[in-house]
C-alpha cells in the first residue's frame, strides 16, 4: 500500500545563521522520476546531502520505503539502497572503469576474486540497464557522458534503487543529455526511481513524472509535470513573474573592433588547447562560442584577454595589434577591451575583499581610485554605491564581504565593474552560470544593451539556449577548434551534432 | 553551497577567541608545571609579577616586544600576500651589519640622531637585500620561500660568525663581537616614558626602537590597506589568479612583499644592537625572527592585534626568566615548553573553538540580527 520511495517529514538544517532547510517535507512515489528545481542557493544541493548523509539534518526525519531510518554517513545512505551521481564525477582517472566500479566495494582484501564478482555483475547491470561501456577502458580517456555512465554504473553495483542526480546535464552534450534521458527512462521502467536536480527547466518538463520547488530554504510546491508549465515552475522558483524570452532587435554591426588570426593556445600541461581558431566580432553585434565545456573555450578567453600566452597566432583589438606572447591584461583594459571572466570567484573577484574593493580589481591603477600611491577610499566607495545603485546589486553595501552576495549579485558586482568602463571590446564567459533565474533576465538584458550601444561582444557560454538567444552569430567549438559558424535560429540539433565534432553531412554516430 | 560558518561579531571574531585560546594554553602549561612539582598558580603570579609588577619588569616587556613587532609585522606582511616569511631571523641577523657599521664608522663623529636613520635605513636595506633572493626565486624559478628562507637563516648564521670573529672582531679581543659603539652609537632609553606613570625602569634597556616599532605597525596598516601597492599584494595573497586576471605582476608583487618583510625584520636588529648590547654580538637576535610568526599568526596579520601579541610574548620572556629565577625545578626550556603552547592555541589550532562558539552565538542570537544571510548563499 505505500507505494513511497521516500518521505521526507520536516527537514531543517542551519549553517550557523545560514537557514538552508526549513522544515521540508518531500515525497517521491516509487518508480517515478522525481524532479527537484530551484535557484543557486535555494537549498537542493544540501537537502540531497542530508538524504545521502554528508549532512545531518537539525531536524525531521526520513522515510525510505516507508521505514523510518537514520543516515548517519553515505555508507548509511547505501546501505539503504540510495546512490548518488555528483555534479563532479568522484571517479579515479587513471583506474579502470571496473576498478572504479568496485572501489570501495571490494569485499576482501585479496582483489581476484573480487574482480571476477564485479566483472560478471557490471556485464549484468550493462545488460539489463543498456549501460555499455568497456570494463577494461581507462576512465580519463573515455568521454564525459560515459564517465557519467560509469558513475551510474557504480551506483547501481552498489544496489541502489534510488538515484539521485545532481545536475547531470551541466556537461553533456544535447545528444549526450538525450541519451542520458533514455537511460533514466529504461531505469524508472525497471522500477527504479530517480531524483533529478537541475536548474533547467526544459529537462524537467521533458522527463519527470512530478517536480518540487525550492526556494530560499523551502520547498514551495509540488507538481505533475504534465499538468503545470515552464512558465509557471519559473515563476514558483523565483517567487515572481519572469521574462523567460530574450527581447532584442536586429544587429547593426559596423567595424571589425576584435579580430583573431590562427591563434594557437597551449593548457599547462603543455596540450595544445585551441587550434589554429581565427574569428573577428564587429562593433554592435554579439558573437556567441558554443561547445561543451573543455574544449578550448575557457583558454580561448584567456589569450584574448591577455592572462595566458598564445604559442602562435595574432589578436588585433580596435584595429591594432595585440602582443600575444606577452601577458599583460592591464595593457589590453586600457585599450579598451573588458572581461568578464568565466569563473567569477577565483578569478573575476577576491571573495574577501569587501565589495568596493572588487569594484575596482583591475582598474586599482586609475587615477580617480588613488591620491598618489594611496587608494582614494572615499571615492572608491562612492564610485561603487554608484554601480550598486545602477546594477541593482543587492544587499546594497559597499562594505560587506564579497562571499556574502548571492551568485547573481556578485555576477553584477563583475559585470558592474567591466561594463561601466565603456569598453569597445566586452568578452563575457558564462555570463549566467550560477546565477539565479531574476538575475539572468537582468544580465541578458545588460548584454543586449552594450551591443547596442556599438560595443563587440564575444560571448562563450555552456548554456546553449543562452547562446541562441542572445548571439547574432554563433560559432562552434570542438575539440579546440571552431568546427562552424551558424545562425542563432539554427535547430538545436544540428548545433548539439556540431558540438559533439559531427561533421556537416555526415550522419550522427551514435 | 552553503558557507560553513556565519559571521560573527567583531569582539568575539578578534577578541573572545583569542583569549580562549590562550586561556587554554595557559592551562595545559600549568598543568605541565604540575607535573614537575611546582604550582601552577605560583607560576603565574611570577610571570605577571615579574613582567608587569614594577618599572624594570616593564621595561625588560617591551624591550622584548619590540623585537617581536618587527618581527611580527614582517611575517604578517608577506602572509598578505600569500607567502610564507621564515626567514626573519635570518634578515634581522644580517641587518645587524647595516646597523652595527654605521655606528663603527660614524660614531666618533655624529651624534645619535644622525646615525640613527642611517642605521634604520641600513637595517632595513640589508634585511631587504637578504629577503631579496628567495624572493627572485620563488618569483621567477617557483623555489618555495619557505624552503629558501630556512636555508638562508643558516646561511646568514654562518655568514655572520665569519663576520663578526675575522672582520669585525677587534684585535686582541677573545668575544666575537664588534667593539662597544661610543655614546653616540647608542639610542636613548624611554625612561621618562615610563616615569610619565611614575615608574622606574632601572636597568631595563627599553629604548627609542619602541616608539619606531609603534611607527611601523601604522606604516604597515596603511601600507596594507590604504596604498595601491597595498590593495596588489592582498589581491595576489588571497586569489593567484584574481591577480593574474587584474594585470598584477605576480613576480613584481612577490619580490617587492619580500623585501618589504626582510626590511621590517631587518629593523628589528636596531634594538638589541644600538639600543641595549650598544655592540653587535653573535647571535642576537635570540629566536624573535621564529617568534614573529607566533605573533604575526596570533594577531591575525593586523597590527592592531600584533602590538598586543608581542606584548604578551614579550611578557612570556620576561616573566619566564623570573620563573626561572625563582623556581629551580623549572628550566628555561620550560618557558620555550609554554611558548610553544601558546603558539600551538593561538596560531595552528585557532579554530578548534570557532564552531562551537559560532553555533552558541546562532542559538543565543546574540550576534546581529542585520547579519542574517538569506538562505543557503
Amino acid at each position: 500500500m505505500n507505494d513511497l520511495a521516500i518521505e521526507l517529514k520536516g527537514i531543517d538544517k542551519k549553517f550557523g545563521l545560514v537557514h538552508a532547510n526549513k522544515a521540508i517535507d518531500l515525497r517521491v512515489r516509487k518508480g517515478t522520476i522525481h524532479g527537484i528545481i530551484g535557484e543557486n542557493g535555494a537549498g537542493k544541493s544540501t537537502l540531497m546531502s542530508i538524504l545521502y548523509g554528508f549532512y545531518q539534518a537539525d531536524e525531521g526525519d526520513i522515510f525510505v520505503g516507508g521505514r523510518k531510518i537514520e543516515i548517519k554517513d553515505p555508507n548509511a545512505a547505501i546501505t539503504a539502497g540510495i546512490g548518488m551521481v555528483h555534479q563532479h564525477f568522484m571517479l579515479v582517472e587513471n583506474f579502470t572503469v571496473l576498478e572504479n566500479v568496485m572501489l570501495g566495494a571490494e569485499d576482501s582484501q585479496i582483489l581476484n576474486a573480487g574482480i571476477a564478482k564485479a566483472r560478471q555483475e557490471l556485464k549484468r547491470l550493462e545488460h539489463e540497464y543498456e549501460l555499455e561501456v568497456d570494463p577494461d577502458a581507462i576512465i580519463e580517456e573515455l568521454p564525459v557522458g560515459l564517465q557519467q555512465r560509469v558513475e551510474i554504473l557504480k551506483a547501481l553495483y552498489r544496489g541502489a534503487e534510488i538515484l539521485i542526480l545532481d545536475e547531470p546535464t551541466g556537461v553533456l552534450t544535447p545528444a549526450e543529455a538525450d541519451h542520458l534521458f533514455r537511460i533514466l527512462e529504461q531505469l524508472k521502467d525497471q522500477g527504479k526511481t530517480i531524483l533529478l536536480i537541475t536548474h533547467k527547466l526544459r529537462e524537467i518538463m521533458a522527463v519527470t513524472d512530478e517536480v518540487s520547488v525550492m526556494r530560499r530554504g523551502e520547498m514551495v510546491a509540488t507538481r505533475t509535470t504534465a499538468e503545470t508549465s515552464v512558465e509557471e515552475l519559473a515563476e514558483l522558483m523565483v517567487g515572481r513573474r519572469v521574462l523567460l524570452h530574450v527581447e532584442k532587435g536586429p544587429a547593426s554591426p559596423g567595424d571589425v573592433l576584435l579580430s583573431v588570426e590562427n591563434l594557437t593556445v597551449r593548457d599547462s600541461r603543455g596540450v595544445d588547447m585551441v587550434k589554429d581558431v581565427s574569428f573577428h566580432v564587429r562593433a554592435g553585434e554579439i558573437v556567441g562560442i558554443a561547445g561543451v565545456a573543455g574544449n578550448g573555450q575557457s583558454e580561448l578567453l584567456q589569450a584574448v584577454s591577455g592572462i595566458r600566452r598564445a604559442v602562435r597566432g595574432k589578436v588585433w583589438l580596435d584595429g591594432a595589434p595585440v602582443d600575444v606572447t606577452g601577458k599583460d591584461p592591464s595593457d589590453l583594459r586600457h585599450r579598451g577591451l573588458a572581461h568578464v571572466p568565466e569563473d567569477r570567484q577565483h578569478m573575476g573577484l577576491v571573495l574577501k575583499f569587501d565589495e568596493s574593493e572588487n569594484s575596482i580589481l583591475g582598474y586599482h591603477d586609475d587615477p580617480k581610485y588613488l591620491n598618489g600611491l594611496f587608494l582614494n577610499i572615499e571615492a572608491i566607495r562612492q564610485d561603487a554605491a554608484a554601480k550598486i545603485e545602477k546594477y541593482d546589486i543587492r544587499p546594497p553595501n559597499p562594505r560587506l564581504k564579497t562571499a556574502n552576495f548571492s551568485g547573481g549579485n556578485q555576477q553584477k558586482i563583475v559585470l558592474a565593474r567591466e561594463m561601466e568602463r565603456d569598453p569597445k571590446v566586452l568578452i563575457i564567459g558564462q555570463p549566467t552560470r550560477g546565477v539565479d533565474v531574476g538575475a539572468i533576465e537582468f544580465i541578458h538584458k545588460r548584454i543586449i544593451e552594450m551591443r547596442d550601444a556599438g560595443k563587440a561582444v564575444l560571448l562563450v557560454s555552456v548554456e546553449l539556449d543562452e547562446i541562441r538567444s542572445l548571439s547574432d552569430r554563433v560559432l562552434v567549438m570542438f575539440d579546440g577548434r571552431i568546427v562552424g559558424e551558424r545562425s542563432p535560429d539554427t535547430g538545436e540539433g544540428e548545433l548539439g551534432l556540431l558540438m559533439a565534432g559531427v561533421e556537416d553531412g555526415q550522419e550522427a554516430a551514435q | 553551497m552553503s558557507a560553513p560558518y556565519a559571521k560573527l561579531p567583531g569582539w568575539v571574531d578578534y577578541g573572545l577567541i583569542p583569549l580562549i585560546n590562550l586561556a587554554v594554553a595557559f592551562l595545559v602549561a600549568g598543568l605541565v608545571v604540575l607535573a614537575v612539582g611546582e604550582s601552577p598558580l605560583r607560576a603565574a603570579s611570577l610571570m605577571i609579577e615579574g613582567a608587569f609588577g614594577y618599572g624594570e619588569g616593564i621595561g625588560f616587556t617591551l624591550y622584548y616586544a619590540t623585537n617581536f613587532i618587527f618581527t611580527g609585522l614582517a611575517v604578517a606582511v608577506a602572509f598578505h600576500c600569500g607567502l610564507f616569511n621564515i626567514g626573519g631571523e635570518g634578515q634581522a641577523y644580517v641587518a645587524g651589519l647595516g646597523v652595527a657599521l654605521p655606528c663603527l664608522w660614524l660614531d666618533q663623529v655624529m651624534p645619535w640622531y644622525v646615525i640613527f636613520p642611517v642605521a634604520i635605513l641600513g637595517s632595513a636595506l640589508a634585511g631587504a637585500a637578504w629577503a631579496l633572493i628567495p624572493g627572485w626565486l620563488q618569483a621567477k624559478r617557483g623555489s618555495h620561500v619557505v624552503i629558501t628562507t630556512i636555508m638562508f637563516n643558516f646561511i646568514a648564521s654562518s655568514l655572520m660568525v665569519y663576520v663578526l670573529v675575522d672582520v669585525l672582531k677587534p684585535a686582541g679581543s677573545m668575544a666575537p663581537q664588534t667593539r662597544t659603539f661610543a655614546e653616540s652609537g647608542q639610542l636613548p632609553r624611554l625612561d621618562w616614558l615610563l616615569s610619565w606613570v611614575g615608574l622606574d625602569i632601572g636597568g631595563a634597556p627599553f629604548n627609542l626602537s619602541f616608539l619606531l616599532a609603534l611607527v611601523m605597525a601604522v606604516v604597515v596598516w596603511v601600507l596594507i590597506w590604504r596604498t595601491k601597492l597595498g590593495y596588489e599584494i592582498r589581491t595576489m595573497g588571497h586569489s593567484p589568479s584574481a591577480a593574474r586576471y587584474a594585470g598584477i605582476g605576480e613576480s613584481r608583487i612577490i619580490i617587492i612583499t619580500m623585501m618589504i618583510s626582510g626590511g621590517l625584520a631587518g629593523m628589528m636588529a636596531l634594538n638589541p644592537i644600538m639600543g641595549d648590547q650598544h655592540s653587535m654580538q653573535l647571535d642576537f637576535v635570540g629566536g624573535a625572527g621564529f617568534v614573529g610568526i607566533a605573533v604575526a599568526l596570533m594577531g591575525r596579520s593586523h597590527p592592531v592585534g600584533i602590538v598586543p601579541a608581542a606584548i604578551l610574548f614579550g611578557m612570556l620572556y620576561q616573566g619566564g626568566a623570573e620563573i626561572s629565577f625563582e623556581m629551580p625545578e623549572i628550566s628555561r626550556d620550560m618557558i620555550t615548553i609554554i611558548q610553544g603552547l601558546v603558539i600551538l592555541f593561538a596560531g595552528a589550532l585557532e579554530n578548534m573553538f570557532r564552531p562551537a562558539i559560532t553555533t552558541f552565538f546562532a542559538t543565543t542570537g546574540t550576534a546581529r540580527a542585520g547579519k542574517t544571510l538569506p538562505a543557503g548563499e
